[in-house]
């Protein structure tokens, strides 16, 4: 589970104290911006693509109650049980009273956000069942008893050595042996004895597909078909935007997701499942968990486009120094910047101010969703819920005067080019503009309305003398 | 050939009045860059004002959320600037948020609907209203620079085509030094990264904006260049607070400075 007590401030500056690994941080994230532009360039109708998926999603919300019962009423056909969650704790009950009714002892995950959100693994372990993480960087986190810190790459944060280790105290591989083939071939082993000894699987849902019933799963380990087709029972959470009209619309998103989320043409798998295997059961549980509220909400609906492909994360060059753990909500970055704010803004506001505002994320995304302006819409929320902290809230009160009042702006001005030249080096070195590795500014000894004041004095003085 | 004057543009049958917009920090901190300002207009024959009360345009307010602030603050900037034909700053992210983000406070107003369209940036003033091809003077800048593209003026402002972005190649910038001799123009390493200042953000988050604004001026660094060259003071501030804390170099420097031809001495 993460920390939802982080501020992000501190949190990145914490991160930043390591700058070596800060900057294999930058680079390695980067790299994956850089597979992606190589991707997208490829295409000529890229960004036509992203028109596209930004329409076919807009539309889809417009209208999501009664796609959501086309979905569930031919999920039902093909003989599906589904299951509606209006919260977290709900969707948590629904799936443990599913296990718990078939004395499942071993649950086998492929990679769900949605089940992260929930809570689901802390939940079902304290009822005594054994949740196992099958992707392998979610196997890893797992392993170290931490949250993924990107919602594609969930252990982007470690290093091989790092992971050589944990693999050694964990799974009994060799010290200090850092091969990734090695250490992939060891999770795999250990991964494939769970797969046989599980009693059910469960996956989350990338896009569900109303005119069929079916929901389609993307991954590049092939771990989600093995999860399902092994155990009896497949349980699929999805949260209730997946949602997309056709079959047909599904190639505009299968063709944007991988691009986007890792520089690849296409996932490894996309495998689609409509009906539980011979002999097994199927179980889809729709999650709202406070997408309702935010569907309801003009500023930030736009958030529920979201495919979950995380490119917003990987051109943040905020998130790519600060790392996900620096975030307060489950999913970090940009898109997590609005969602988190949207679900909890006492809990997560720290994350809207943590933007420069630089808009990479909204030219990223596949969906066009227009995340730095969400940003600094959840500001408003803030400033309005007095969440500011004292200082900086009075100094914009401050601010607000004086732009009103220009004379005093303007002698607030030379006050401070008049006093900061004066000021002792030793106290402005702890200020937040200069602790960090920045000088001061040189202070003019004139304003430009001085000087124009002037010129324009000297103008008519030449005139008069003319 | 003689630079065309504003009163002969087809667009503005009368002489054209500019009103000059010289954001609160410019005013206060960069009055070299406001004075360029003025004087490249004027010796392009436009006819400028400035009016003095003029204060801020209320981004700070704003990204905050104070939406109260930045409402009055929008109200005001509209009942200064309206009765000019062009209202013109050397800033992409004042213009920006004047042009882009007061619908979200005073859309409902007609007056700054009249206003809004009027409102340039200086660059795209020069390219898209006075269609300059020729400068006043002629400018030798026999110096190596780098582009820094400021965020809102690339991303809102179109000055270039993002890098995330999948269209044709352009840049305003580039586009305009092409008027000016000598100067050897160079883009750094990830050409449009956020040198990040972000308004508060900087003291916001002085660590994790002082470490983007130090790969930044890295990256303009490894390019050979003498000057860091871009179109918004607040981005060559912030780069600038670096440089001189580490001694570096670089400079920073507004590119209507080099189009005035006082870029050397600055």
């Amino acid at each position: 589970m993460k920390d939802d007590s982080v501020k992000h401030p501190q949190a990145a500056a914490e991160f930043l104290k390591d700058r070596a690994q800060a900057k294999w941080h930058d680079s390695a994230i980067w790299w994956v911006r850089q597979k992606r532009d190589a991707q997208a360039k490829q295409l000529p109708e890229w960004e036509e693509l992203r028109r596209l998926a930004r329409e076919i999603k807009a539309h889809t919300l417009s209208q999501l109650d009664d796609y959501l019962a086309q979905f569930e009423a031919n999920a039902q056909n093909n003989g599906v049980t589904v299951h509606w969650a209006a919260d977290a704790d709900e969707h948590n009950r629904i799936v443990h009273s599913i296990l718990a009714a078939r004395q499942v002892k071993k649950l086998v995950k492929s990679k769900s956000m949605l089940t992260e959100e929930c809570g689901l693994n802390p939940y079902l372990e304290q009822r005594g069942i054994e949740v196992v993480d099958t992707d392998l960087g979610e196997r890893i986190v797992q392993l170290r008893h931490e949250a993924p810190s990107h919602i594609v790459m969930p252990a982007i944060h470690l290093k091989k050595e790092q992971i050589s280790e944990l693999f050694h105290k964990e799974l009994g591989t060799e010290a200090g042996n850092n091969d990734p083939t090695y250490l992939t071939h060891a999770a795999r082993a250990n991964l494939r004895e769970h797969f046989l000894t599980a009693d059910a699987g469960l996956t989350g849902v990338n896009f569900a597909i109303a005119e069929t019933g079916g929901v389609v799963v993307c991954t590049n380990e092939g771990n989600a078909d093995l999860g399902t087709s092994l155990p009896p029972i497949h349980i699929a959470s999805m949260g209730l935007e997946k949602i997309i009209p056709k079959l047909e619309h599904l190639g505009v998103f299968t063709r944007l997701l991988a691009r986007s989320a890792i520089g690849s043409p296409v996932t490894t798998y996309t495998s689609h499942f409509h009906q539980a295997r011979p002999g097994g059961e199927m179980h889809i549980v729709i999650v709202d968990n406070g997408r309702s509220d935010i569907l309801g909400n003009e500023d930030f609906y736009q958030s529920l486009r979201c495919i979950r492909c995380g490119a917003c994360m990987n051109t943040c060059p905020v998130y790519r120094r600060s790392s996900g753990f620096s975030y307060s909500y489950i999913i970090p970055g940009p898109i997590g910047s609005t969602l988190g704010p949207s679900r909890d803004m006492k809990k997560h506001g720290s994350m809207a101010f943590a933007c420069s505002t630089c808009g990479s994320c909204s030219n990223v995304c596949p969906v066009k969703i227009n995340l730095h302006e969400q940003l600094v819409l959840h500001r408003k929320k803030a400033f309005d819920q007095n969440l500011l902290p004292t200082g900086k809230k009075m100094g914009l009160l401050a601010m607000r005067f004086l732009t009103q009042h220009p004379a005093l702006f303007d002698l607030g001005g030379k006050v401070m080019r008049k006093v900061v030249p004066i000021i002792p080096e030793s106290l402005t070195r702890h200020s937040a503009w200069s602790r960090a590795g920045r000088d001061l500014p040189p202070m003019p000894a004139q304003s430009f309305k001085e000087q124009y004041q002037q010129r324009s004095q000297n103008k008519q003085d030449k005139e008069e003398q003319q | 050939m003689q630079p065309v004057p504003c009163s002969s543009l087809s667009e503005a049958p009368r002489t054209m009045k500019i009103g000059l917009f010289i954001p609160c920090f410019i005013n206060e901190l960069f009055p070299h860059v406001a004075m360029a300002t003025l004087e490249l207009l004027e010796s392009l024959g436009c006819e400028v004002a400035f009016p003095m009360e003029q204060s801020c345009c209320g981004q700070p307010l704003a990204n905050n959320g104070d939406s109260k602030g930045a409402c009055d603050a929008a109200r005001r900037f509209t009942g200064v600037f309206q009765q000019y034909d062009y209202v013109v700053a050397p800033s992409g992210s004042c213009v920006s948020h004047v042009t882009h983000h007061y619908d979200w406070y005073i859309a409902d107003d007609p007056a700054y609907q009249q206003l809004k369209p009027k409102v340039y940036e200086i660059i795209e003033f020069l390219q898209d209203v006075l269609k300059l091809e020729k400068l006043p003077k002629p400018v030798y800048f026999p110096h190596k620079v780098s582009i820094h593209q400021s965020c809102h003026g690339l991303r809102e402002l179109h000055h270039a085509s993002p890098s995330e972005l999948m269209i044709p190649y352009q840049s305003r910038l580039e586009n305009i030094l092409k008027l000016v001799d000598g100067v050897e123009v160079l883009l750094p390493e990830r050409r449009d990264e956020c040198c990040g200042f972000g308004g508060t953000f900087c003291v916001d988050e002085p660590e994790l904006s002082t470490a983007m604004g130090e790969d930044r001026v890295a990256q303009h660094e490894a390019t050979g260049a003498e000057y860091i060259v871009g179109a918004d003071p607040s981005c060559l501030m912030h780069m600038g607070g670096i440089i001189r804390h580490q001694g570096k170099r670089i400079r920073p420097l507004h590119i209507v400075e080099i189009l005035t031809g006082r870029g050397a001495g600055a």
